[in-house]
């Protein structure tokens, strides 16, 4: 049984104007997504800005409501429920399972509180008594391998590396079955980067660790992540295991991802194909491939017919009608 | 491509204990703390907040500080100049102000008392004057300094009496104090009621923020002069001061408070989004422990910086309406009150000193802005 089964998951927002408040149109964040998240395994949700993988996140944690769709998540080895649609009631005891890793450390711990506080803060609005906190604490700075005292201290006194270990302790204090750790890099410097991905590796190693780990660029992916998932305007465009994504894309998405890559080989900058254009609008999307207008390949089809995600065997899956005669460039 | 291992926090070489005991005050600094630091720099606000502790006390004390009955009147007195304090005379130092005689006027043989440098009266320390109940609990009547041995209307007028023989200085002590506090009064009302219509406008959205946003609109596009015309002329003549004055308050607050609200709408519509919130919504915190844990003491900052710049605005709501006649009326005294003597050029041109109470009213409002400038700067300090 899988951790999570998202199924053709929907989140809408409809453009109002008027006097009357009408529904003039909608921006379609993320329109049919499905993809799945075994126990134990980490899934790279990947996108340009504005695709839709914070919003399908959100969507996970239900910050969000959902439009349409399923969210199965199994809360225990025999149980399951479908986030998408429980209660916001019924959701609060449900959200220790599901803990987040925020892009921003800066942003995403109290200045008002000491670290800490910060980290018990789950453990006590769930009720673990202050004694098991103390203790609980002490084996999740260590964890993070942060000195203990920084207990006392307050994130005002950290670097943005060391805050985000913070955020990550607090996101692992209740043992959670299923992490979502939104762009968990993205802000930090490159070579603190590498510590925090270093840091999750080996969280994975030694708990088990269930992930969606969402990112922009597939640059720090490929280190964490058992599968990805490419995103394009509100949908998943292929996906495939981390290894052969990168060797062999089958989406020209994920190939001018891939080319955006930076590469330390020099000799190997000969074909690369970096997207031109802009994103498409989700409020607006271009009939067929969304891709399309920015594809170096696209054929009359594309700008017809949207192509459907389709399985190519050994667990890959793409929507590209050319996917089958295309030979695109990956990295090594 | 491969990743340097991480190594553990590195060990940093040793300190010496006093670099090390500077960074741990810093990293354990709580958010009071840090604000402080960031104050204590703004140099005009520091001295704005000395000035405003100043005015308060006085406020306090006035009937301590003041030196003749501010109610007490001698037609024979009345526009009496300002009268220095001669420090030094043939004997040394011996403080003093000369005494009053009695010139009839040639004209109207009315009786006008003017200074006569032949008596003096010395002035002393901690003397014995008009009677008094100090911080409404003693009743003394102990001043901080006045004259001794003074004839009955006799007494120091140190900026001049006005046109009831009343003595100025004194008045704009006692004044003071319900010019201060109005403000005062004022604000904890506006306080109240902009922090709960705002947050609930910010809290809940929808169709409660849309109501109480247009009611803030409404408000705040009526023109407050003819606004307060007619809610002062509502009020029935026959209030004494203590109700024509609460009566003042809640209407000056009723306008105050929109400012008010508008930050703290603000704050939370921008909180509801911030990451740490979002972190706590997502632990699986209730709305309570949110607002009043997460929420609140993110903003209380803003509040204080937002309050000590709606009080100036309170004090010269109050002034004003007192100077139209509008607002406070005598017995009670207020500067607005003091300033309406000063309406009438004719008076004004004989007795110049009569408009010294708009001193007070200046000094007050720059320091509240420059102490409301600093602590804004001063109260994100993480920002």
């Amino acid at each position: 049984m899988n951790l999570l089964e998202v199924q053709d998951l929907k989140k809408h927002y409809p453009i109002r104007a008027g006097l009357m408040r009408r529904e003039v149109g909608r921006v379609r964040a993320v329109d049919g997504v499905s993809f799945h998240i075994a126990q134990g395994e980490t899934l790279a949700l990947v996108g340009e800005s504005g695709c839709g993988k914070t919003t399908v996140s959100r969507c996970i944690l239900r910050a969000l409501t959902v439009t349409s769709g399923a969210i199965r998540f199994a809360t225990s080895e025999t149980e399951t429920v479908d986030l998408a649609t429980l209660p916001k009631r019924q959701v609060r005891p449900l959200r220790r399972h599901i803990q987040m890793i925020f892009q921003d450390p800066y942003a995403s711990l109290n200045p008002r509180m000491m670290v800490g506080d910060i980290i018990a803060e789950p453990l006590k609005v769930n009720g673990v008594p202050a004694a098991e906190r103390r203790d609980r604490v002490a084996e999740l700075l260590e964890l993070v391998q942060m000195p203990q005292s920084a207990r006392i201290r307050f994130p005002h006194a950290f670097s943005g590396g060391q805050r985000q270990r913070v955020g990550i302790a607090r996101a692992l204090a209740l043992n959670p079955r299923l992490v979502v750790a939104d762009e968990p890099v993205s802000a930090l410097d490159v070579s603190v980067q590498a510590q925090i991905i270093n840091l999750l590796l080996d969280l994975q190693d030694r708990l088990g660790l269930s992930m969606l780990f969402v990112a922009h660029d597939l640059s720090v992916v490929r280190h964490v992540s058992d599968r990805v998932a490419v995103m394009y305007v509100g949908r998943i465009v292929e996906v495939a295991p981390t290894d052969t994504l990168y060797r062999a894309p089958l989406h020209p998405y994920t190939e001018a991802l891939l080319a955006a890559v930076p590469a330390p080989d020099p000799s190997r900058r000969g074909r690369r194909r970096v997207a031109q254009g802009e994103v498409a609008d989700p409020a607006n999307p271009p009939p067929g491939c969304a891709f399309h207008p920015r594809c170096p390949y696209a054929v009359d089809r594309c700008r017809i017919e949207r192509p459907e995600l389709t399985p190519t065997g050994s667990g890959r899956y793409v929507s590209c009608h050319r996917a089958a005669e295309l030979d695109l460039v990956g990295v090594r | 491509m491969s990743i340097a291992i991480d190594t553990a926090t590195p060990p940093s070489a040793p300190l010496d204990e006093k670099a090390a005991a500077a960074e741990a005050r810093y990293a354990q600094a709580t958010q009071l703390q840090l604000t402080w630091w960031r104050f204590r720099k703004h140099k005009l606000a520091l001295v704005s907040l000395v000035v405003i502790v100043l005015f308060y006390a006085v406020a306090i004390f006035a009937d301590f500080l003041a030196t003749t009955d501010p109610h007490a009147t001698d037609a024979r007195r009345s526009f009496i100049p300002p009268q220095g304090i001669h420090f030094f005379d043939e004997n040394g130092f011996n403080p003093h102000v000369y005494g009053l005689r009695g010139v009839r006027n040639p004209r109207t043989f009315q009786l006008a008392y003017s200074p006569d440098p032949s008596r003096k009266l010395p002035v002393r320390m901690f003397v014995r004057g008009y009677t008094y109940n100090l911080l409404g609990i003693f009743e003394t009547n102990i001043h901080l300094f006045g004259v001794e041995g003074a004839r009955a209307g006799e007494s120091m007028f140190l900026l001049g009496t006005d046109q009831l023989g009343r003595d100025l200085y004194s008045r704009i002590l006692v004044a003071t104090r319900i010019s201060l506090f109005i403000g005062l009064a004022g604000v904890v009302l506006s306080l109240f009621l902009g922090v709960l219509l705002g947050g609930v406008s910010g809290l809940y959205g929808g169709w409660v923020d849309l109501v109480i946003q247009r009611i803030i609109e409404v408000l705040r596009s009526v023109p407050t002069i003819p606004l307060w015309m007619g809610l002062a002329a509502a009020l029935p003549r026959t209030w004494n001061v203590i109700q024509v004055y609460f009566a003042i308050t809640i209407i000056i607050s009723l306008i105050g408070w929109t400012d008010l609200a508008r930050v703290v709408r603000g704050r939370f519509l921008a909180l509801r989004e911030e990451d740490f919130v979002v972190a706590a919504e997502l632990s699986g915190a209730s709305q309570g422990r949110i607002i009043f844990r997460h929420m609140l003491p993110s903003f209380t900052s803003h509040i204080i910086a937002a309050t000590s710049l709606a009080l100036p605005a309170m004090i010269i709501s109050e002034t004003s309406l007192s100077f139209l006649g509008l607002g406070l009326r005598p017995p009670a005294v207020s500067w607005g009150i003091l300033l309406q003597d000063a309406q009438n050029i004719q008076v004004l041109s004989g007795a110049p000193w009569l408009l010294v109470p708009a001193i007070p009213v200046t000094m007050v409002i720059l320091a509240f802005n420059f102490l409301g400038d600093g602590l804004r700067d001063a109260a994100d300090p993480y920002g």
